[in-house]
């Protein structure tokens, strides 16, 4: 029962009154983000962590606040999905299938409810999850050596790009990129400057905060400027009839059997490196359809074809949790984003974090179980204040995201180089989301590329040289071996999941137009 | 053709990070690694990627016409001049140009674009600096 008695410690961490002030506020604002066009969790969360370290939060509160965040956003998602059609992020896009369909017949509201309620189920039971599998992860993980340790940081970068990665090549760049950027600054080993050109702003490495927000949320901007006034602007979009917003007990409980399937479903593909939310929700609904869906009406407005995808979407948003803390390597971007979190506090992620922070998991874990509740009592009433929030032009909005992010990351430094290497990021994503090359690797690689080159070095170093031992121990093969799978496997089977995705959105789209 | 074109970037770029990780001044206190190794690996990689992108290009992306690539360029820099300009005019007045300047080139109108730009420059102040008191640029008049 020592699992109870943590969690009930973390509990009483996250029950003080700024504790819950915070979280209650997280959720609000993550839901927002998540609601309005071109913001998601990942450029939500990302805008936000300087704005947290530098307001003087400690460790605990701040990590309350942006998972807060992070939940509220993965909610938000849906509400652009149902109403407008616009997926706010890739798992979200499953949504669309069976809430557009809903919203038109004038079911919005009851659509929005149940997708509460679904993302609600899929990420209480997520966490639940996450309480019983992390701490089984950390017993394995402190076998790991150094040599293992690197093994797993090139599984997570082999695998980042996930099943349906349109191209490795450019996953594999993308990473290399990243741990390039790493590199800048003083060799922590042995103190010389590497890569630095000698100018002393560089001695102390890019700051990987400043290559988040302007790769996520500066190079946004950018692309709402190349296409404004094309289709691809939102504004131009029709306003919907919500309708009512409580939904009848009767559909929740025909939904009640697919959100528990869907809820193991989605875990299963967080926890497993490579998947993800957006694979979560797919399969989810992809399973459904083929069980329940006896009548045709999957992609016409079925509430399950909601429940499915929403339930499936934050199960694994939940699960991605699991390798995130327990190995402190991040399955996906948003892990990864939280991942920069836990950095900028100066907590290092991974199986020590359970015995040296205890108070700062099993803290954040309570704050988990807390926004969701808080989400589901603030999502089902207030639902009609946050698609409001769509009615807000990218024209006003962006200028503002633009000025916060600024302002974050003056805060920390109060430099003008560090605003200026940011601008030079928004550009460079920018330029990198147009040839199709995944952004996440490259923040990946700027967060753990000196880690992963100290348990390079220190491998070898303990070997004398040798580089045999990174590849001498059971484990450290198996770590290759499923690295090297994941890596291949997209590019065998990735074309026919895509395949798949797209047929979905397609059959759908004929109804639509 | 702009996939062969980054391919051709990206090695050159890699050649660039193997020469400048070949020119590290080794200390005497070395380990058995280096620092060079890593990056060696790195640029072999990012090699390796991009003689792929050169060999096999995806399709053409959509890239925005000319003048949408000079207003992308034109923000840009308008953003590099507001990491200048910061220190030397104070936040509120360097905020609300900059916001202007973007929210106009979104597709407000002039007028309004300047009130939308005074608008989300105070507003940021308020909530930021009054509110949560983070520091924010000082200018010549302490805002």
């Amino acid at each position: 029962m020592e699992l109870m008695s943590n969690l009930a410690d973390g509990f009483a961490v996250a029950f003080t009154w700024q504790n819950l002030a915070l979280a209650l506020m997280g959720c609000f604002l993550g839901t927002i983000m998540g609601a309005l066009p071109g913001l998601g969790p990942s450029n939500g969360v990302a805008i936000l962590i300087p704005l947290a370290f530098t307001l003087g939060l400690g460790a605990t509160p701040s990590l309350i606040l942006l998972t807060s965040v992070y939940y509220g956003a993965m909610y938000g998602g849906r509400i652009s999905s149902i109403l407008l059609n616009i997926p706010g992020d890739e798992p979200a896009m499953m949504t669309c299938l069976d809430g557009y369909p809903m919203a038109q017949q004038g079911r919005a509201g009851e659509a929005l409810a149940l997708s509460g309620i679904a993302s609600f189920v899929g990420a209480f039971f997520a966490t639940c999850g996450l309480v019983l599998l992390a701490p089984q992860l950390v017993k394995v993980a402190l076998l790991f050596g150094p040599a293992e340790y690197f093994a797993l940081f090139a599984l997570a970068f082999a695998t980042l790009g996930g099943i349906s990665s349109t191209n490795q090549a450019k996953s594999a760049f993308a990473a290399a990129l990243g741990l390039g950027l790493a590199m800048i600054g003083v060799d922590t080993q042995t103190g010389v400057p590497r890569f630095t050109f000698g100018e002393v702003h560089l001695y102390d490495g890019i700051d990987f905060l400043v290559a988040i927000v302007g790769l996520f949320a500066l190079s946004e901007v950018f692309i709402f400027l190349e296409h404004r006034g094309t289709d691809r602007d939102i504004s131009t979009k029709p306003k919907m009839e919500i309708g009512r917003i409580v939904p009848s007990w009767s559909l929740i409980r025909s939904c009640i059997p697919t959100m528990g399937r869907t809820t193991v479903l989605g875990f299963i593909a967080g926890v497993l490196p490579g998947a993800g939310a957006s694979l979560g929700s797919f399969i989810s609904y992809s399973m459904e359809k083929r069980l329940v869906d006896r009548d045709g009406t999957f992609g016409k407005g079925d509430p399950r074809g909601v429940a499915a995808p929403e339930a499936g979407n934050n199960a694994a948003a939940g699960g991605a949790l699991v390798p995130m803390l327990a190995l402190g390597v991040p399955g996906s971007g948003t892990t990864a984003v939280l991942l920069a979190v836990l950095l900028a506090l100066n907590i290092t992620p991974g199986p020590l974090l359970f015995t040296q922070n205890p108070d700062v998991v099993w803290g954040l874990i309570a704050a988990l179980f807390i926004g969701n509740f808080m989400l589901l009592a603030m999502n089902i009433p207030m639902v009609g204040l946050f698609t409001r929030v769509l009615l807000v032009p990218p024209r006003i909005l962006m200028p503002i995201v633009a000025m916060i992010s600024f302002v974050g990351i003056y805060g920390i430094s109060g430099s003008s180089f560090d605003l200026m290497v940011m601008v030079g990021f928004g550009i460079l994503g920018w330029g990198l989301r147009k040839l199709d090359v995944p952004l996440v690797p490259v923040i990946l690689g700027t967060l753990l590329g000196n880690e992963m080159e100290v348990n390079f070095r220190r491998a070898v170093n303990i070997a004398d040289g040798d580089y045999s031992v990174l590849i001498s121990s059971p484990l450290t093969i198996l770590l290759w071996t499923v690295a090297a799978v994941g890596f291949v496997l997209p590019i065998l089977v990735g074309g026919l999941v895509r395949r798949r995705m797209r047929m979905a959105r397609d059959a759908k789209g004929g109804v639509r137009d | 053709m702009s996939d062969r074109i980054f391919g051709g970037i990206g090695l050159v770029l890699a050649v660039i990070f193997a020469w400048q990780a070949s020119i590290i001044q080794e200390s005497f206190l070395t380990d058995a690694v280096g620092p060079k190794m890593f990056p060696y690996i790195i640029a072999a990689v990012m090699g390796l990627a991009s003689i792929y992108f050169l060999l096999k290009p995806d399709p053409e992306p959509d890239w925005p016409r000319g003048g949408r690539l000079v207003e992308i360029i034109f923000a840009a820099l308008v953003m590099l001049a507001y990491s200048q300009a910061l220190p030397e005019l104070g936040f509120v007045i360097a905020t609300a140009i900059t916001a202007s300047y973007l929210t106009w080139r979104l597709g407000s109108r002039p007028l309004e674009s300047l009130a939308i730009g005074i608008g989300t420059s105070v507003g940021i102040y308020v909530v930021f600096r009054l509110l949560l008191g983070l520091s924010l640029a000082r200018g010549p008049f302490g805002f």
